[in-house]
C-alpha cells in the first residue's frame, strides 16, 4: 500500500540524480543532430586556437628570417617556413583570428542590416518596391565581383573587407526577412495588435523580430561560411586583408608564386580554411534541419 | 509567350539601371577623392588633375551619370587609365578563355550533377545517397582556388596527364584547347555540381512521391525511363532555376580560376585592373558580368514552359 511518504520519496528520486537525465538528453541531442555537434565542436576548437594562438608554441608570425627561407615542414617548423623565413605554423594559427573575426562580423552586420531592410520593406508598403528593386540590382552583381569592386577603391583594411563582403550578402537576408514579414503581418495576433492600437515599433519588436530570428540564424551561419571563403579569395587575389596581417588568404597568396616546388605553404592554410568553413556549414545544415524537420528529409 | 518575354525583358531594365547606378557611384562611395585614389601614392598633382579631367570628375554627379549611361548605350565603356585602350577592345581580346571556361564548366557540371542528384533521390538513404550529400556539403566548403591547386598538383605535376597552366585558343585545334581547360573547368565546377546535385535530389524526392509515378511503375515503365523521363522532366523547374542562379558562382569562380591556371581571360583582366586601380576596366567588367547574369536568369524564366506546360505567363 502506498503511503504519502512513499510517493514523496518516489517524486524526489529523479531530483537526486539530475545528471542522469541531463546526460540522457545530451545523448539524444547528439544522436538527433550529429552535424550540429560535430560542426560546433570543430568551431569551438578553432575558436580556442584563435584565442590562445600566442600560447600554442607559436613565434611572432611576422618575424622575418631570410636565412631560413622555404624550409620544408620539420620538428622545428611544423608547417615549414615561407619565402621570407616566417614560420608558417604561427602564421596559420594567427590567421584563424582573421578568418573567424571576418566571418562572424559579416554574419552579424549583414543579418542586422538585412533584417532592418526586410522589416521596413515588409511593413512600410510605399518603400517596398524601391527597396526590393535596389536589392534585386545588388543581387545581380556576383558577390566576389562586388566585393572586389568595393575593395579596389578603398584602402585595404580588415574593416573594409568586412563591409565589402557584407554589402553583397545583405540582399538575400532582406529578401528572406521580407517574405517572412509578409506572412506574419497577416497573422491574427499581429492584426489584433494593430487593431488594438499597438504602435508599430512595438509590434515589430515583440511579434515580428522574434519570429524572424530562427530562419535568420540559419542564414547567418551560411553567410559566415561564405564570408570566410570570400575573405580568403579576396586576400588571395591581392584585394583583401592587408599583406602585413597573416590571414589564410594572404599566406596562400604569398605561397602562390612557388607553389609548384613548395606546395606546403599553400596546403596548410587551405586545410584550415576548408575545415573551418565545413564546420560552419555543418552547423548551419544541422540548425536548419532541427528548425524544420519536414525540410530535413528532402534537402 | 512573346508578350510575356517582352514584358520580362522590360522588367530587367530597372534592375540593370540600378546595377549601372551602383557600379557608377562606387567611385564616389569610397572615402577621399577618387582621382587621388586612382592615381595612387606616387602621383603628382598634374597626374591627379589629368585623371580628374579624363574621368569627367569635374562635372556634377547627375551629368556625369547621364553621359556615362549614354556612352554605354552606344557601346562605349570608356578608356583604360593604364593602357589607354578602349575597355570594349580589352574585353573583346580577353573574352574567349572566359566564355570557353564557363560554357565547358556549365556542360560538365550539369552532366555530372543531374545524374548524381537523380541517383541520390532514387536510392534515398543508401550509401550512394549519403556520399552524394557529403560531397554536396564538401563542395560548398572548399574554396575554388584550393580545389584548383589540389587538382593541378596531382593531375599536372605528379601524374603529368594534363598541362599545369595556360590557354590554347580553339583555332589551334579542339583537343589541345580542351586539354588545357579540363582542370580549370573541374575546379570551377565543383561547387556548381554540389549545388545542382543537392537541388536535383530534393526536387526528385518531391516528384517521386507523386501518384503518377506509382501509376507509371504499376504499368511497367522501366526504372531508367521512369527516373529520367517521367520524374526528371517534372522536377526540372527548380533544377533549371538553380542552374541559372548558380551562374553567379561561375562568374565569381572564373575570376579566381583564371588566376590559378593563368588563363588570359576577363577574370585576369579584372584582377590586374584592381591591382592597378584601373577603374573604367573594373566598371566595364562588373557591368558586363551582371548583364550576362540577368540575361541568363531571364532565359531561365522563359524556358520554364518547355518543362512544365501547366505554367501560364
Amino acid at each position: 500500500m502506498t503511503t504519502p511518504q512513499d510517493v514523496a520519496v518516489a517524486d524526489a528520486l529523479p531530483a537526486l540524480f539530475p545528471t542522469v537525465r541531463q546526460r540522457g538528453r545530451i545523448a539524444i541531442f547528439i544522436r538527433r543532430h550529429p552535424t550540429i555537434v560535430v560542426g560546433g565542436a570543430f568551431l569551438l576548437a578553432l575558436l580556442l586556437i584563435a584565442v590562445f594562438a600566442p600560447w600554442l608554441g607559436t613565434v611572432d608570425p611576422t618575424a622575418l628570417a631570410p636565412a631560413r627561407r622555404t624550409r620544408p615542414p620539420s620538428a622545428q617548423y611544423w608547417f615549414g617556413t615561407d619565402m621570407l623565413g616566417r614560420d608558417v605554423y604561427s602564421r596559420v594559427l594567427f590567421g584563424t583570428r582573421v578568418s573567424l573575426f571576418v566571418g562572424f562580423s559579416v554574419a552579424i552586420l549583414a543579418s542586422t542590416i538585412g533584417l532592418l531592410i526586410g522589416i521596413i520593406a515588409g511593413f512600410v508598403r510605399p518603400l517596398d518596391t524601391i527597396l526590393m528593386r535596389v536589392m534585386d540590382g545588388l543581387m545581380a552583381i556576383p558577390g566576389i565581383l562586388l566585393a572586389i569592386a568595393l575593395m579596389a577603391l578603398t584602402r585595404g583594411s580588415v574593416a573594409n573587407v568586412i563591409i565589402a563582403i557584407s554589402v553583397s550578402q545583405i540582399p538575400q537576408v532582406a529578401r528572406l526577412v521580407r517574405s517572412g514579414v509578409l506572412t506574419l503581418r497577416e497573422q491574427p495576433y499581429v492584426e489584433a495588435a494593430i487593431a488594438s492600437g499597438t504602435r508599430l515599433p512595438k509590434i515589430l519588436w515583440l511579434h515580428v523580430v522574434p519570429n524572424a530570428l530562427a530562419p535568420l540564424a540559419v542564414q547567418a551561419t551560411f553567410i559566415c561560411a561564405a564570408a570566410m571563403i570570400t575573405e580568403a579569395t579576396l586576400s588571395f587575389l591581392g584585394a583583401g586583408t592587408p599583406p602585413s596581417i597573416p590571414s589564410w588568404g594572404n599566406i596562400m597568396a604569398e605561397g602562390r608564386a612557388i607553389w609548384q616546388v613548395k606546395p606546403y605553404i599553400v596546403f596548410f592554410p587551405a586545410i584550415f580554411l576548408t575545415i573551418t568553413v565545413l564546420a560552419v556549414n555543418m552547423l548551419g545544415d544541422g540548425m536548419r534541419d532541427a528548425l524544420d524537420p519536414r525540410l530535413a528529409k528532402s534537402i | 509567350m512573346l508578350i510575356y518575354a517582352i514584358r520580362r525583358l522590360v522588367a530587367t531594365i530597372p534592375v540593370m539601371a540600378i546595377v549601372a547606378l551602383f557600379v557608377f557611384s562606387l567611385l564616389y562611395l569610397a572615402p577621399g577623392d577618387p582621382a587621388t585614389i586612382i592615381a595612387g601614392d606616387q602621383a603628382t598633382l598634374e597626374d591627379v588633375e589629368r585623371i580628374r579631367v579624363s574621368l569627367g570628375l569635374n562635372e556634377p554627379f547627375v551629368m556625369r551619370f547621364c553621359h556615362w549611361i549614354w556612352r554605354i548605350l552606344h557601346g562605349d565603356l570608356g578608356v583604360s587609365i593604364f593602357s589607354n585602350q578602349p575597355v570594349t577592345l580589352m574585353i573583346a581580346q580577353r573574352i574567349e578563355p572566359t566564355v570557353s571556361l564557363m560554357v565547358l564548366t556549365l556542360v560538365i557540371s550539369v552532366l555530372i550533377a543531374v545524374p548524381l542528384g537523380v541517383i541520390g533521390a532514387w536510392l534515398q538513404g543508401s550509401l550512394v545517397d549519403r556520399l552524394v550529400m557529403v560531397f554536396a556539403v564538401l563542395g560548398f566548403s572548399v574554396p575554388v582556388f584550393v580545389v584548383g591547386y589540389v587538382l593541378a598538383y596531382f593531375f599536372a605535376l605528379e601524374l603529368d596527364w594534363l598541362p599545369v597552366q595556360g590557354f590554347t585558343p580553339i583555332n589551334a585545334g579542339f583537343w589541345p584547347f580542351l586539354r588545357q581547360l579540363i582542370l580549370p573547368a573541374v575546379a570551377l565546377g565543383l561547387i556548381y555540381v554540389a549545388l545542382i546535385a543537392r537541388i536535383t535530389r530534393a526536387a526528385m524526392l518531391e516528384v517521386l512521391s507523386q501518384e503518377y509515378i506509382r501509376t507509371a511503375r504499376a504499368k511497367g515503365v522501366g526504372q531508367p525511363q521512369l527516373l529520367f523521363f517521367h520524374a526528371l522532366k517534372n522536377a526540372a523547374v527548380p533544377i533549371v532555376t538553380v542552374i541559372g542562379i548558380g551562374v553567379a558562382l561561375l562568374i565569381s569562380g572564373t575570376v579566381v580560376t583564371e588566376s590559378v591556371f593563368a588563363l588570359p581571360g576577363l577574370g585576369r583582366l579584372t584582377v590586374d585592373a584592381i591591382l592597378r586601380r584601373d577603374y573604367p576596366v573594373i566598371q566595364g567588367v562588373v557591368l558586363l558580368f551582371s548583364f550576362v547574369y540577368v540575361l541568363v536568369n531571364l532565359a531561365v524564366d522563359l524556358i520554364y514552359k518547355l518543362f512544365d506546360p501547366r505554367i501560364r505567363y
